[in-house]
């Protein structure tokens, strides 16, 4: 076979592409990318990075100056604290391609820290000029004794260990308000528990103050738009570039005579001081410190984002925050939850467009046959069973209206539901059984039974639902697309 | 503290501690065939303690049991062991075995998000609120072996027991059969195991079969124990089990039943004298191990290449 043939011969999508290197699959991802996201990754491959970077800072600061509603400035503050945590953890699992799965502490010093020098806690109260670099330095220690264990910890010895670190810290701030120093008679307070340290001072700049909302938005727009210019140097420099070599392949790089083990260190370093900077922020504008901030679930959070995303790309890494926190709060009022819900589903059905003739047509199929299918099951169980479609949906508003003439709505949705749950997950796993047409005829039922599930069980319980999403996330994304929305496709060099 | 305190305390620890040992045998089993953390490992065993919950109160609940007491403890085990079996080969092959070829980094996400999804769907499908056992109705606590002052109560005979059983059943199952040499060798050289006619695939069924079956096993056994199933359980036994684990040399049968007697009298003890920190003891334990000697006490000292 001549080398040509050899390039173009098509691998079977769960055989590995062996000796397809990193730039390979660049460009020839580049160039297969027809679906929904190909343009919209090629003109960010495209543009300048100055470009993306005014034209962010442009949206942000129009956000900022036109929106007045204190919840939305709200919502765009956290997303903002999230971007920075992402683009930390980004640094530690996206470029240097270590597993730190205690991350959140960092975040979790960067706040107590602030709270211990900026509050009535023990009655200091720095401004944030002389504080914040305390802090980001003190962070910056403590990742560098976290980090200090990966250099005898690989892979997933280090991810236990730093979960532990995790779980340690949790306690910690739980029961640290009553720890006995030797030779100190009284117990000393340094965290008051679970009720936390309240209030904490205002971000205080000397010349500026933040106090409401919109100001911290402006702090948090101010540091992300820095911290991603300085990332941006930093991904193109030496070290940026070692790191990826690190991430590849430790021992090639070891043989071509880097410090792995600094770099590892240096990884943590980072990613900890952009932590516990983003931590001050965090803390000054909650005006308190709690431990139950700190938990799994915000790891998982963080995770999800990076990984969503394209771990390593930085544009990608934005995007997954922001995509992920907003979707988050939207989910918590039915009406929100439910565009979410649908909307998702229309853009999945678009993304899986067949490559072919008759693609379109098939999707505009399915979505018919879907519709049709509700109508239709709805029609035989209101016969049979006319509890079955004689509830009522949370929410209103004609959506709301218009579904509630679609989906089974029974009068007491959660008995039934959670059979209906139980049924949807066992189907959505026997998709990856099934193949052809059986599997594309699966799918109208599918939707359905999955709005029915939605509309009567998921919507009733935001807190749960969104845990539950977000691990399906996790799931589905190494399957489909472990790369991300912007990331770069890595395959196994053998 | 006196002389029945201690024995107290010894079989404390070791009740919780073979129910460990049970939990880190399925943690150390799959990271010997696939060189997988098996995070969602937890959440099969907190799946198997509300199976072994359900068949219970589907027999009319502890209080008004409507067969023998033991019959019901056999049927619970089997019912969780038989579900979490297949839980967890349901689980292999959706979110790891697409995975095989991926960097090393992609199964591990996808089974923090197997068991993100598992902890929460348990919460929306069965509430958080935690489920009683209620097993002083089964078996009341004054039924047991009383010796002075010290008293075992049956259901921690029967939990010692019967973990014991199942190790020994797994030691021979691993030592003594062909499916226990083919597991061996995939977990020894995967690619070479292959060459050997051996289906890697098939051992790796087995294997998430066999440990999650044990984890349906731990799962109602400390469901017996402590009385309660709920739907976080998962990731906090799961740690301490993973402690086991790693302490005794992740991949080493052996070593994972001697890590979680180990870390079983370690919790018990520290319960005892460090009432709210006792957590940290075992885990800042396993950070020591794993500083001092990465591969555990018994595991074989690999040479890793940075």
């Amino acid at each position: 076979m001549a080398d040509e043939d050899l390039q173009h011969a098509q691998v079977p999508a769960d055989k590995p592409r062996i000796g397809v290197d990193e730039w390979v699959a660049r460009e020839e991802e580049l160039r297969l990318d027809q679906g929904l996201l190909g343009p919209v990754r090629l003109f960010v491959a495209r543009v300048p990075w100055w470009t993306l970077l005014l034209g962010a800072a442009v949206g942000g600061v129009l956000i900022g100056a036109i929106v007045d509603d204190e919840y939305f400035l709200q919502v765009g503050f956290d997303t903002l604290i999230y971007v920075l945590l992402a683009l930390g953890l980004n640094v530690v699992v996206g470029w240097a391609g270590l597993l730190d799965l205690g991350y959140v502490v960092f975040l979790g010093v960067g706040a107590y820290g602030f709270a211990w020098l900026s509050s009535g806690h023990f009655d200091i109260h720095l401004s944030a000029f002389a504080s914040v670099p305390i802090i980001v330095a003190g962070t910056a220690l403590v990742g560098l004794v976290i980090g200090l264990t990966s250099w005898r910890l690989l892979g997933d010895y280090l991810a236990i260990v730093t979960l532990f670190v995790l779980q340690i810290f949790i306690t910690w701030g739980n029961n640290g308000d009553d720890i006995n120093i030797p030779f100190v008679d009284d117990p000393v307070n340094l965290t008051n528990g679970a009720n936390g340290i309240h209030p904490v001072d205002s971000f205080d700049l000397i010349i500026w103050k933040a106090e409401t909302v919109k100001d911290y938005y402006f702090l948090a727009l101010g540091v992300a738009l820095i911290l991603l210019a300085a990332l941006y140097l930093l991904n193109e420099s030496r070290t940026g570039r070692a790191w990826r070599a690190l991430r590849e392949d430790a021992l090639a790089a070891n043989v071509l005579s880097m410090p792995v083990n600094r770099l590892k260190l240096l990884a943590f370093v980072f990613g900890a001081a952009i932590g516990g900077l983003s931590g001050t922020v965090f803390a000054a504008s909650q005006n308190s410190v709690f431990p139950a901030d700190f938990n799994l679930q915000k790891l998982i959070l963080i995770y999800a984002m990076v990984i969503l995303g394209g771990a390593g790309s930085l544009p990608g890494v934005v995007v997954g925050a922001i995509v992920i926190n907003v979707s988050d709060r939207l989910l918590t009022t039915p009406e929100n939850a439910r565009l979410i819900f649908y909307g998702g589903i229309i853009i999945a059905l678009l993304a899986l467009v067949p490559r072919r003739r008759w693609g379109p047509y098939w999707v505009a199929g399915i979505a018919a046959g879907t519709v049709a299918f509700g109508f239709a099951v709805r029609a035989v169980v209101g016969v049979f069973w006319p509890n079955g479609v004689d509830g009522t949906l949370p929410g209103e508003g004609s959506l709301t209206n218009a579904l509630s003439h679609w989906v089974l709505v029974p009068t007491d949705p959660f008995d039934i539901g959670r059979y209906a749950y139980v049924l949807l997950v066992a189907l959505v796993v026997s998709l990856t059984f099934i193949h052809g047409i059986w599997r594309r005829l699966l799918v109208a039922p599918l939707i359905y039974l999955a709005a029915c599930v939605w509309e009567n069980v998921l919507v009733a319980e935001p807190a749960t639902t969104r845990l539950i999403l977000l691990g399906a996330l996790l799931v589905a994304l190494m399957n489909l697309r472990p790369e991300g929305l912007f990331g770069t496709a890595r395959v196994e060099v053998v | 503290m006196d002389w029945a305190t201690f024995v107290q305390l010894c079989v404390n620890g070791l009740t919780l501690g073979s129910v460990y040992a049970l939990l880190a045998l399925g943690y150390s089993m799959v990271y010997g065939v696939l060189k997988l953390l098996n995070f969602a490992h937890g959440d099969v065993f907190m799946i198997g303690a509300f199976v072994g919950y359900g068949i219970l109160t589907s027999f009319g609940g502890s209080l008004n049991l409507s067969i023998s007491v033991w019959l019901v403890i056999v049927l619970m085990m089997g019912g969780a062991m038989i579900g979490c079996g297949f839980l967890g080969v349901l689980i292999e092959r959706v979110a790891y075995r697409p995975l095989r070829a991926a960097p090393r980094i992609a199964p591990l996400i996808s089974a923090l998000g197997v068991s993100f999804f598992l902890a929460n769907s348990a919460q929306l499908l069965f509430g958080a609120a935690s489920k009683s056992y209620d097993t002083f109705g089964l078996v009341p606590p004054e039924d047991g072996i009383h010796w002075r002052n010290l008293n075992i109560w049956w259901i921690q005979v029967l939990v010692i027991g019967s973990a014991f059983l199942f190790m020994a059943f797994l030691t021979w199952l691993v030592q003594r059969t062909k499916i226990g040499k083919a597991m061996r060798a995939v977990s020894f050289d995967r690619e070479a195991a292959a060459m050997m006619g051996i289906d890697p695939d098939r051992v790796i069924v087995y294997t998430f079969f066999i440990g999650s079956a044990l984890a349906g096993a731990a799962g109602v056994l400390i469901g017996l124990v402590l009385f309660q199933a709920f739907p976080y359980m998962g990731f906090n036994y799961g740690l301490q089990a993973f402690t086991a684990a790693v302490v005794g040399g992740i991949g080493y049968i052996p070593g994972a039943m001697f890590g979680g007697l180990l870390i079983g009298f370690v919790q018990s003890f520290s319960q005892y004298y460090f009432t709210t920190w006792f957590q940290l003891v075992s885990l800042s334990l396993l950070v020591a191990v794993m500083l001092i000697r990465p591969s555990g006490l018994f595991g074989k000292a690999t040479l890793e290449k940075v």
